[in-house]
């Protein structure tokens, strides 16, 4: 059943994708003072939508963990965290290519890129401090508790083109009182979010199948020690 | 089409670069794992053979 939904979810993750990509490259124009390279925002944008909801989620899976004491709870929040964290790299490699062209510098120590760069640091540890305790329930304690911090932050990222004036730009979407794009363009971008989501959906099944063969191994272990 | 197009495609390369290779740890991953259980499998019944002999 979970393989059958993988593949369902990859299988439309890559067609829309590529749907995407048609509309992106053929039917949507340059952007008047940027050029092509306004292109990146529609990896730039999905990728971090969909990285910071799986955050979220992984938190909510954490504290349902501290609630509970099923480990279930905790290997769910690995596995989203891990293809979260992957997708939020995406976010900042895009960011730093378009901020090159565009501002004429990789980086700037901004409060919306700066409060980023602390987030992915922190989500680093997490996977650090994972690797670091043997114990599971110690383990998934401390994981859960660093990953409400690490939320904090993310409102902190989200929040802070409102809060300060920063290099980056502030909200261009209407939804969040943005300017909002030209007809045509904005579309693309919500299919995407759609699509990234499909596609980290299923590498996090994937990457939840892993760690039942994983407690599967460890139990077979235990057995064989048994006798 | 042609202004900033040089970065533009050094995005999306970055992006994808970052999706495949992620795509590849997972799936070596994977075999690793079903090697490793397969292994364990035939430990397991190995010492159930010898246990009843």
């Amino acid at each position: 059943m979970r393989t059958k939904l993988i593949i369902l979810l990859s299988v439309l993750a890559g067609g829309l994708l590529a749907w995407n990509l048609h509309t992106i490259f053929l039917k949507v124009p340059d952007e008047a003072s940027q050029g092509a390279v306004f292109r990146v925002f529609y990896f730039h944008f999905p990728a971090a939508v969909t990285s910071f909801s799986c955050f979220f989620v992984a938190m909510f899976s954490g504290l349902v963990y501290l609630r509970t004491r099923n480990l279930r709870y905790d290997a769910a929040a690995a596995a989203i965290n891990e293809v979260a964290f992957t997708f939020a790299l995406i976010t900042l490699i895009t960011g730093m290519i378009w901020g090159r062209i565009i501002w004429g510098i990789w980086w700037a120590w901004d409060p919306r890129i700066t409060s980023y760069f602390i987030c992915l640091l922190m989500y680093f540890g997490y996977f650090m401090m994972r690797r670091a305790i043997d114990e599971p329930h110690r383990r998934a304690r401390l994981s859960a508790v660093l990953s409400v911090l690490a939320s904090v932050d993310i409102v902190i990222v989200w929040k802070s083109i409102e809060w300060f004036r920063t290099q980056h730009p502030g909200p261009v979407l209407e939804i969040r009182g943005g300017g909002g794009m030209a007809p045509g363009m904005e579309a693309p971008l919500f299919w995407n979010v759609l699509a990234f989501l499909m596609l980290e959906t299923a590498l996090i099944l994937v990457r939840m199948r892993q760690q039942s063969i994983q407690s599967e191994i460890e139990s077979l272990r235990r057995y064989a020690h048994a006798f | 089409m042609d202004r900033n197009f040089e970065y533009m495609f050094y995005g999306f390369t970055a992006a994808w670069l970052i999706v495949i290779i992620y795509v590849i740890w997972i799936a070596l991953r994977e075999r690793r794992l079903r090697d490793e259980l397969d292994r364990v499998k035939r430990m397991l019944e190995d010492q159930e053979r010898e246990a009843k002999k």
